[in-house]
């Protein structure tokens, strides 16, 4: 953990009665580092919140948004409930994996995108929608969304 | 990106004016004016205007929001906390996405009217993870507000009304929807509900007294306290006053958000968003999110409120409309369904944890042309021993979906099993 980002952790104790308040924000702002916690991140975080490495542990396993595992330079989620999938986003996920030479769920061979489904992002509205690095792009058709995942570094 | 629904009303009226977002546009449109006539009321006479005007809760289980204020504890040695509920993740709804990125100011002096009233002195709006333009905009919205004295102490120049808001960000759990997930999460923990009693009034965020409101539901309380109670009740139902923005998704011409009284039939609602695509035949609607009972095409006549869904053997739950055409495999739809109550279930609980994983292979093998009688059989026992068993509504929410599914569309699932396949080559892909 960088000592900035330390310095930036505690100042976000006194937003809560009990400084584990902090611990979602504390675990976003560790895994900005290096795009995800690895083991020595959790158990200064631990320390940092007197509490047990594995209480780190099990919040970072119970929420979709942290990762322990290194991840590709972009995240591209396509949303697969049902909304989007009434409007193709199945099929249009299928394509993006295949255009990008993935089966299923992972990582391109060149660390340079990591790919899955993800359930409902609450863009029902303008289905189908994926998520890119944190970004919405909505009412997609293949096309497009091979466009956005082409312009990517 | 939507930034108004295609109907308006009084909520959503300015979500269009990009300056509704700044304190200066929201005050030029009358903003702050509810809270400034609320703090010239004593807060116990907040409470009861609110509880005159029946709002009722708009985060899915409807209960009475002055009811709920009254719940709070007058004096209290320690800190009294609301928290406001934007962890929007019920498939289907995205309102509250809109009301956050484009009418923060109404969301956030509701809050302040809420704090007047229940004596609160803090606030945690937690809002989704992957909202981040709804998390940026009501950052924003609050650096305003403090600079301009409206947060902070003394506000309003009223000795001794004081609050602060922090906007705090989710990590992806649907379960922290939930109010007393919600509050673990919010604590740094797994967002697994607590058994009630104690309810979060007395114990909750922190163990601090708690009131949870959902984020659409602070957005009325400012034009209530405005306008008056008799000016809301004019609107909607008896039972369930005022508008709501209805999110209509699937296959419909024109998907989107539409504000419309509570209470407005649903071939209404759906007429609003152009009707079935292509001219095609209805098949099912789900009127209120994924955990809803889907209702069959004959059922098109019914007012959207909660007391009419509910002798229908559904709910409105958060107005979100999912419509289907005749292409549809409702033996899919459960697949889909199932899938997400399984990827989402916390795992407390073994009814929920062991049911959930049930129910979606039994979809699946059955959808994949694999399925027995006795597999079917199953699937309408399995939901019946999940309901009503559990720490909280999660185990309902993943049986009630499926209950309605082999209720109205059972013999898709029996084609399956006689065909050996999906008997559905149209339908949208799995």
């Amino acid at each position: 953990m960088r000592p900035e980002t330390r310095a930036e952790i505690e100042s976000l104790f006194e937003r809560y009665p009990q400084k584990r308040g902090a611990l979602l924000p504390a675990i976003y702002l560790v895994q900005a580092e290096k795009g995800f916690v690895d083991a020595d991140g959790a158990r200064e975080l631990a320390a940092l919140f007197e509490i047990a490495p594995v209480e780190v542990h099990e919040v970072l396993s119970f929420y979709n948004m942290f990762y322990t595992e290194p991840q590709g330079r972009h995240h591209v989620y396509v949303c697969t409930n049902l909304p989007c999938s009434l409007r193709g986003a199945r099929t249009l996920l299928k394509g993006l994996e295949s255009h990008l030479g993935v089966h299923g769920p992972g990582t391109t061979r060149d660390g340079r995108i990591t790919i899955g489904h993800e359930e409902c992002l609450g863009s029902c509205g303008t289905a189908p929608v994926m998520r890119v690095d944190g970004a919405y792009h909505e009412n997609l058709d293949l096309g497009a969304a091979r466009r956005i995942v082409d312009e990517l570094e | 990106m939507i930034v108004e629904p295609y109907v308006r009303n009084y909520l959503s009226e300015h979500y269009g004016d990009d300056a509704y977002r700044t304190l200066a546009g929201y005050e030029a449109k009358g903003g702050f004016a509810g809270l400034k006539k609320a703090v010239a009321l004593a807060p116990e006479q907040v409470v009861e205007l609110v509880k005159a005007s029946g709002l009722r809760g708009r985060g899915g289980a409807g209960f009475a929001t002055g009811l709920k204020w009254s719940f709070m504890p007058r004096t209290s040695d320690r800190m009294k906390v609301i928290v406001i509920n934007g962890d929007e993740s019920e498939p289907g709804s995205f309102k509250d996405r809109l009301i956050m990125e484009r009418g923060p100011f109404a969301v956030l002096e509701g809050i302040l009217i809420g704090a007047w009233a229940m004596g609160a002195q803090r606030s945690y709006i937690y809002v989704r993870g992957e909202y981040a333009e709804a998390i940026r905009a009501l950052r924003s919205a609050v650096a305003e507000l403090y600079k301009k004295k409206l947060l902070g102490k003394n506000i309003l120049g009223k000795k001794g009304f004081e609050h602060d808001v922090v906007v705090h960000g989710g990590a992806g759990a649907y379960i922290c929807g939930e109010e007393t997930g919600l509050l673990e999460s919010l604590e740094g923990k797994k967002g697994q509900p607590r058994k009630k009693p104690p309810f979060p009034a007395q114990h909750g965020a922190f163990g601090l007294p708690t009131t949870v409101n959902n984020i659409e539901t602070f957005a009325h309380v400012p034009f209530i306290v405005e306008r008056g109670v008799e000016w809301f009740k004019g609107r909607g139902t008896e039972k369930s006053p005022g508008t709501t923005l209805f999110g209509v998704s699937g296959h419909v011409e024109r998907p989107g958000l539409f504000e419309l009284p509570l209470g407005t039939p649903l071939r209404e609602v759906i007429g609003h968003a152009g009707g079935v695509r292509g001219g095609r035949r209805l098949k099912g609607v789900m009127p209120g999110g994924l955990s809803m009972q889907i209702l069959p095409p004959t059922e098109l006549d019914v007012p959207m409120a909660e007391e009419f869904l509910s002798q229908r053997g559904t709910h409105l739950g958060t107005g979100g409309v999912m419509v289907m055409d005749e292409s549809v495999c409702m033996v899919r739809v459960a697949t889909v369904v199932s899938y997400f109550f399984r990827d989402e279930s916390c795992g407390q609980c073994t009814q929920c944890r062991e049911g959930t994983a049930w129910v979606h292979k039994l979809c699946q093998r059955i959808e994949q042309g694999r399925g027995t009688e006795a597999d079917l059989a199953l699937l309408t026992d399995v939901p019946k021993l999940m309901e009503g068993q559990t720490i909280c509504a999660f185990a309902d929410a993943a049986a009630w979906p499926i209950q309605g599914l082999l209720r109205h569309f059972r013999s898709d699932f029996e084609a399956h099993l006689s065909e050996r396949k999906c008997p559905f080559p149209e339908s949208f892909e799995l």
